[in-house]
């Protein structure tokens, strides 16, 4: 699908060149897509004069009417499912009903037969489940044979997993061997139901730009998906469902890269997108210091301490707390950010927060463009008093009341 | 012992804005450098080549022609040789194409005891890169690599998980990607960026050179394409500014968030 230039229509305004994020564009006596092209398409809808088109490809299609069906890797953690395997439930439901077709959780443990009822459920019409002892702990190795082996049997349509640190490890492993896409990190996903392909919408270019992906000639469709940022499926106890239960074949020798030790906990548990209440720092507070105050007011308020990438990147406080394009996702009730400036990385992991508040000196700065409510002045000077101000709470509101 | 590392050269994103007028991206003045955790990457393979008697440090990159000057920096750093696999056959390449260029290209480098690749890339964020080039090269992979020992013929390294880690344990030839914890990368010396602008010690490779089929690479052998691409619309509000001195500006906050039972 590359990008072209009706030359006789291109009238050399220079529009195209503006918007392209690659410098991909030279103008010469008409606009020349050079090698850096992404296919991005920004140019398509900057051009007035409709010069710039997207060819399509004739492609020999891979017998992609032999898959069927959603699937969903239910990741565990020492018999604990993620947060996130249930929210994938509850987007894969939703991607499912309007395909038409089934949802299977594919749940990979060591004696976790809770865990499939559990996924049930939560909404699988059927929970596919490996169990041997080689899978209790995640390897690479064993994890891709294993759902390579499912995927090659069984054929789904289309297969989501979390974007975690070993989602992200595992993702890619398996669609080089079974030659498909993968998209990384979706926020967002939909399906066109005229193809059954699944738009996965995704942020680019540090956050930037989102792009939509499409995965059009191979099967299965795969994506990552942001942890937190899909809704969570709901626990439904009078819900019945399939379990096929199977013991893999694997041996030891399958395992290449053994994990010989799991050390857990080096790092304080930072609950950043279960928070409903999330207190935000950024460069603004000056210094590590910055956060005593902020943990203070985090203490009443029953919040979370976020962070934004300079604090992190300058030490001031652990990569856990990082809400971002290279942090986490989170979307709380309340998001209250304190000396963050709003780069469009932050913004991107923060944005869809349900009231966000901003407290920042500079009032021209981005973060107001997204905030419900916004105090322009120093942290110091304010949350000192909206700590004072939550101690004495009930007065307050008597006084407004009154 | 032989080190291969993968870098990419990449906009510094952390550069870009966006103009609040036209809601495009500005580009002007925005600098082209090597991929952070790529830089770590090497600086690993520098540690070890500064450790061990025998290694030689390979880099390679696939990109237009001006990502030789990423490759110019790599040398500086003390990298001994380095490759661009730079071709209009490559263009276009998502994550898939991209890793099967690059095993290619180091198929033709030859012989290799690790290969080393940042955890991604700051311009996509992918992180899909480095395994789908060990899956074509059929080795093992440790990702999200924060401390590594060599011991013989073996790896031990220590890989992050969102809380804590593994110790992870493999055999060479094996792939490893680097995450920031893993190392502090040292600056180019003198001598090494005398040597990096000399450019004896890098070369250019096509898809010819390195005998890729030209229907595997580029744009047309990407499963993945782009459909659309858009700026993130930011969402339009009715944002009330709070007004008074401190005190009352905190004050009227609360009293407001009560009231609505945010808190």
């Amino acid at each position: 699908m590359a990008i072209v230039v009706v030359g006789e229509k291109c009238i050399s305004c220079g529009a195209c060149q503006e918007v392209c994020p690659f410098e991909a564009i030279e103008m010469k006596d008409v606009a020349v897509i050079t090698d850096k092209c992404t296919a991005c398409g920004s140019c398509i809808d900057a051009c007035p004069v409709g010069a710039i088109v997207r060819e399509e490809e004739k492609k020999e299609k891979v017998n992609i009417e032999d898959y069927r069906g959603v699937w969903v890797f239910a990741e565990q953690r020492e018999g604990n499912l993620l947060n996130v395997a249930i929210e994938l439930i509850g987007e894969g439901r939703k991607i499912a009903d309007k395909l038409n077709t089934e949802l299977t959780a594919i749940l990979l443990g060591y004696d976790v037969d809770l865990l499939a009822d559990k996924l049930i459920k939560y909404g699988a019409d059927r929970v596919i489940y490996a169990d041997s002892e080689l899978l209790e702990t995640y390897t690479t190795d064993a994890y891709a044979k294993v759902l390579c082996d499912l995927i090659e049997k069984r054929k789904p349509e289309i297969l989501l997993m979390g974007a975690t640190n070993i989602g992200r490890d595992l993702a890619p492993r398996i669609s080089a061997r079974i030659h498909t896409g993968l998209t990384a990190d979706c926020t967002r996903l939909d399906v066109d139901l005229e193809n059954r392909r699944l738009l996965q919408t995704r942020p680019a270019f540090g956050g930037n730009l989102m792009a939509t992906i499409i995965c059009p000639n191979h099967r299965p469709q795969m994506a990552t998906v942001r942890p937190g940022v899909m809704e969570k499926a709901a626990y439904d106890e009078t819900r019945t469902g399939q379990v096929e239960k199977f013991v893999p074949d694997l041996t030891e020798e399958d395992v290449q890269a053994k994990v010989v030790e799991h050390v857990k906990g080096n790092k304080p548990q930072v609950k950043l997108e279960e928070a409903k209440i999330i207190v935000s720092g950024g460069r603004g507070l000056g210094s590590a210091e910055g956060f005593k105050m902020l943990e203070e007011l985090a203490e009443k308020l029953g919040a979370v301490v976020g962070a934004s990438r300079a604090t992190v990147d300058a030490g001031w406080i652990d990569h856990a707390h990082q809400v971002g394009q290279t942090g986490k996702t989170v979307r709380p009730d309340l998001y209250i950010a304190c000396g963050i400036s709003g780069a469009i990385q932050h913004l991107a992991g923060m944005k869809e927060s349900k009231c966000i508040v901003a407290i920042n000196k500079d009032k021209n700065a981005p973060i107001f463009e997204v905030a419900d409510y916004g105090i322009v002045g120093d942290v110091y000077e304010i949350i000192p008093e909206l700590i004072s101000a939550l101690d004495n709470i009930d007065e307050l509101m008597e006084m407004v009341n009154a | 012992m032989n080190i291969i590392v993968c870098i990419k050269q990449v906009p510094d994103t952390n550069e870009v804005k966006i103009d609040p007028v036209k809601g495009t991206l500005i580009r002007e003045g925005v600098p082209s450098i090597i991929n952070p955790d790529d830089k770590n990457a090497l600086e690993e393979a520098l540690r070890i080549k500064d450790m061990y008697e025998d290694v030689k440090v390979t880099v390679i990159s696939m990109g237009p022609p001006q990502a030789e000057d990423a490759l110019v920096e790599a040398i500086a750093m003390g990298a001994d040789e380095a490759y661009l696999l730079t071709d209009r056959a490559f263009a276009g390449s998502d994550t898939y194409a991209t890793s099967t260029a690059l095993a290619a290209g180091i198929r033709y480098i030859g012989d290799y005891d690790l290969i080393f690749c940042g955890r991604q890339a700051i311009d996509g964020d992918t992180a899909q890169v480095g395994p789908q080039l060990a899956e074509h090269l059929g080795i093992p992979q440790i990702t999200y690599v924060e401390e590594l020992k060599i011991e013989g013929k073996k790896v031990v390294a220590k890989r992050a998980l969102e809380d804590g880690y593994f110790v992870i344990e493999s055999h060479m030839p094996v792939l490893l990607t680097a995450i920031k914890e893993l190392n502090e990368p040292r600056y180019p010396s003198i001598k090494g960026i005398y040597e990096g602008y000399r450019g004896d010690k890098i070369k250019l490779l096509s898809a010819k050179d390195v005998g890729v089929d030209e229907n595997t690479v580029g744009l047309n052998a990407s499963p993945t394409n782009v459909l659309r691409s858009f700026t993130p619309a930011t969402k339009s509000k009715k944002l009330e500014f709070l007004e008074g001195n401190p005190k009352e500006k905190a004050r009227n906050l609360i009293v407001r968030l009560k009231e609505e039972n945010i808190i």
